[in-house]
């Protein structure tokens, strides 16, 4: 019996083989948080992902041989992200568009490195993703040395003289960014007042508001995603304390509003110019808001990375990832829907910039008159 | 001065949170001598509950307040209602048949409960925060000192009133339940000796189904009270929140439900003077150190009965 049971598996095994053999679809896949508190994010993603798929199969596929995707769940959390991509090595994906904490997409990068596999984040930031990456990694966004630099600035011009508190909420991205703007504000001259860091996930933010109250702040540097940022904002609120709250690019999402409520108005955040108001872009955000979907946030990016990856193959006539990611970091320039770009030699977006966007009535918009 | 009283404020709302789901813990631990693992889960039900009858109901801050008290009533009925029968089910499907064996093997049944909850809520309500916009507001000004170019307000929000005193009174009422009633009798008596109870006439597996449906009435409240004061909730506070109401327990005793009340007070007030006059980040290991301190020199807890072994 048990011999039996042997031979079918490896029966089974061999067909399997056979078959993924046989298949000439090339394997690519998404990863983010589709689950947890960061589930509206990873939402960006999964639309991006699966559009950009869709209409580069559409398009007679890369190479004449069409996309498959696969979508990861990383929950933001580190260990599921290498999980993810453990798995995705052995599904023979080739080409990761993830992930999107840079707390997941270091370690991950590690394990795509090991098994051959290309990675282009959407919407990683940390420094170290590229600084200390290997061949494999690239980015679609800006880093967060040069966002830290914009917002440090920004503090030390407008708060000069005033208090100014940095959270944190301990993540790669949160501390990453808090410390790269902490760092940028004092060297424009300004201390901050409180440094603090907070245990993501909490709801009861009370003490350090109080905190804050004390300390007569009238600026909050929040280092973190959307679903921390909101609570403070709305605890300082509720105890009447009306400091200005600053943030980075997680916050760009309307959930935001929906969690702090009213008391969002008038926060505002750092992001990359809005990619839904490239020219390249009307086409194809009116075709996301005809599947009623509104393209915010890292959705297009995520589109980016696919069109990038189409592109690299299509040049090299390749699926190779060593080639692919060689051509990418060659300083190439391609066409995307957020207008012609380029990368570096280690993978960063060159001239990426970053402005500020402030939130209005449960929307978000880009605001040039906050400089 | 005024930043003490705040934060005292603070401490105090924070604690009687989880005041009310520690009582539960300590209930179920009195009766059975096992921890409901999955406790801080039913809280967790209780809150998301709160969040989807309140959007069925649709009632906001606008709303008359005939209509909001009137619909909160029926929201806080609904989630005990289901955090009750959760919790039911939890106790005959995952403990029952395990009473008689190993005292470890109903242990490792409530964490598995606890795990299917958490991942039954994830997989159904997609594991996003589920915010809703505030239904009671206002607040009471008590003092106020300048700082710097700012008023310092020391505020008390009407919710955070409601959580003190409700908290307060929900641990009366039980504490009379257990020490007055006749159904309090048979849980003593159960706690005591299960076999001799039920030699005595007590139906034992009754006794006990109660005690989880009074456990995850109070949990399914701390919910409500969770949801109505942070307006968000998502799959995972339970797992938070339990493992602080169990340590405040502990902390007060294991089997006393002032115990668990007062432990309650004491975890949310260390972690918030901890946060005030510290470090942020060192709160959670400040609240644990001194748990440990204190079961060093009490193993009992605060108010804890010594365990007399009876030969």
């Amino acid at each position: 019996m048990k011999k039996l049971v042997l031979a079918g598996l490896a029966i089974s095994f061999a067909a399997a083989l056979s078959v993924s053999s046989a298949l000439a679809d090339i394997a690519v896949a998404t990863a983010g948080p589709i689950t947890g508190s960061l589930a509206a994010l990873g939402e960006q993603y999964k639309q991006g992902a699966t559009m950009a798929v869709n209409d580069i199969n559409k398009a007679g596929g890369v190479n004449g041989q069409m996309l498959k995707l696969e979508i990861g769940d990383d929950a933001c959390d580190p260990k599921q992200a290498t999980a993810v991509a453990q798995q995705f090595a052995q599904k023979g994906v080739t080409f990761v568009a993830g992930h999107l904490c840079s707390g997941s997409s270091i370690p991950a990068s590690k394990v795509y490195a090991e098994a051959g596999i290309l990675q282009i984040t959407p919407a990683s930031t940390n420094p170290k993703f590229t600084d200390e990456g290997d061949w494999n990694v690239a980015r679609v966004c800006g880093r967060d040395d040069a966002q830290g630099l914009v917002a440090g600035n920004f503090l030390a011009k407008h708060f000069a003289g005033k208090k100014v508190a940095i959270i944190d909420d301990k993540s790669a991205y949160g501390k990453g960014l808090a410390d790269a703007t902490n760092a940028a504000m004092v060297a424009a001259g300004l201390k901050p007042a409180i440094v603090e860091s907070i245990n993501a996930g909490e709801k009861d933010y009370s003490a350090l508001v109080s905190k804050l109250k004390d300390g007569g702040i009238d600026a909050v540097y929040m280092g973190g995603y959307h679903p921390e940022g909101a609570l403070i904002l709305k605890q300082l609120r509720e105890q009447g304390s009306k400091a200005q709250m600053l943030s980075g690019d997680s916050m760009n999402n309307k959930e935001f509003w929906t969690i702090a409520g009213d008391a969002a108005d008038g926060m505002i955040f750092t992001f990359a110019p809005e990619p839904r108001n490239a020219p390249e872009a009307k086409e194809l955000v009116a075709k996301f808001k005809a599947a009623g979907y509104d393209p915010e946030g890292y959705t297009l990016n995520t589109y980016v990375a696919f069109q990038m990856y189409a592109q690299a193959a299509a040049a090299t006539k390749s699926t190779d990832p060593k080639t692919l990611s060689t051509w990418l970091r060659a300083g190439n320039e391609m066409k995307t829907v957020l207008g012609p770009i380029k990368l570096d030699k280690k993978g960063d977006l060159v001239g990426a910039k970053y402005v500020w966007y402030v939130f209005h009535k449960g929307d978000y918009a880009e605001d040039d008159s906050i400089q | 001065m005024e930043y003490f009283l705040q934060q005292l404020i603070n401490g105090l709302t924070l604690g009687s949170i989880y005041g009310l789901i520690a009582i539960g813990y300590t209930m179920v631990y009195g009766i059975i001598g096992m921890i409901n693992f999955a406790h801080g889960d039913v809280f967790m039900v209780g809150s998301m509950t709160t969040f989807i009858v309140l959007l069925m109901l649709g009632v906001t801050g606008g709303s008359g307040p005939f209509i909001i008290v009137l619909a909160l009533a029926l929201v806080i009925a609904i989630s005990m209602a289901v955090a009750a029968t959760f919790n039911w089910a939890i106790e005959r499907v995952a403990y029952r048949p395990l009473r008689g064996s190993f005292r470890l093997a109903p242990l490792i049944s409530a964490i598995g409960m606890s795990i299917v909850l958490q991942e039954f809520v994830r997989i159904a309500q997609e594991g996003r925060a589920k915010p809703i916009q505030p239904i009671i507001i206002g607040k009471k000004i008590l003092m106020t000192k300048v700082v710097g170019n700012q008023d310092f307000n020391v505020t008390l929000s009407y919710m955070q009133m409601i959580i003190i005193l409700s908290t307060l009174v929900l641990m009366t009422v039980f504490t009379f339940i257990i020490q007055r009633t006749s159904l309090g009798r048979a849980q003593r008596a159960c706690e005591q000796d299960t076999k001799m109870a039920s030699l005595l006439g007590i139906n034992v597996d009754r006794t006990i189904s109660i005690t989880f449906i009074l456990g995850a009435v109070l949990a399914a409240f701390a919910g409500f009270m969770f949801f109505m004061y942070y307006n968000v909730t998502d799959f995972f506070v339970g797992f938070n929140a339990g493992i602080k109401a169990f340590t405040a327990a502990v902390l007060g005793g294991i089997g006393s439900i002032p115990g668990a009340m007062l432990g309650g007070l004491l975890i949310g007030f260390i972690e918030v003077m901890w946060s005030a006059y510290f470090s942020i980040e060192y709160k959670d290991v400040a609240a644990f150190t001194i748990l440990v301190l204190v079961l060093i020199f009490m193993p009992q807890g605060l108010l804890g009965k010594p365990e007399v072994e009876k030969i």
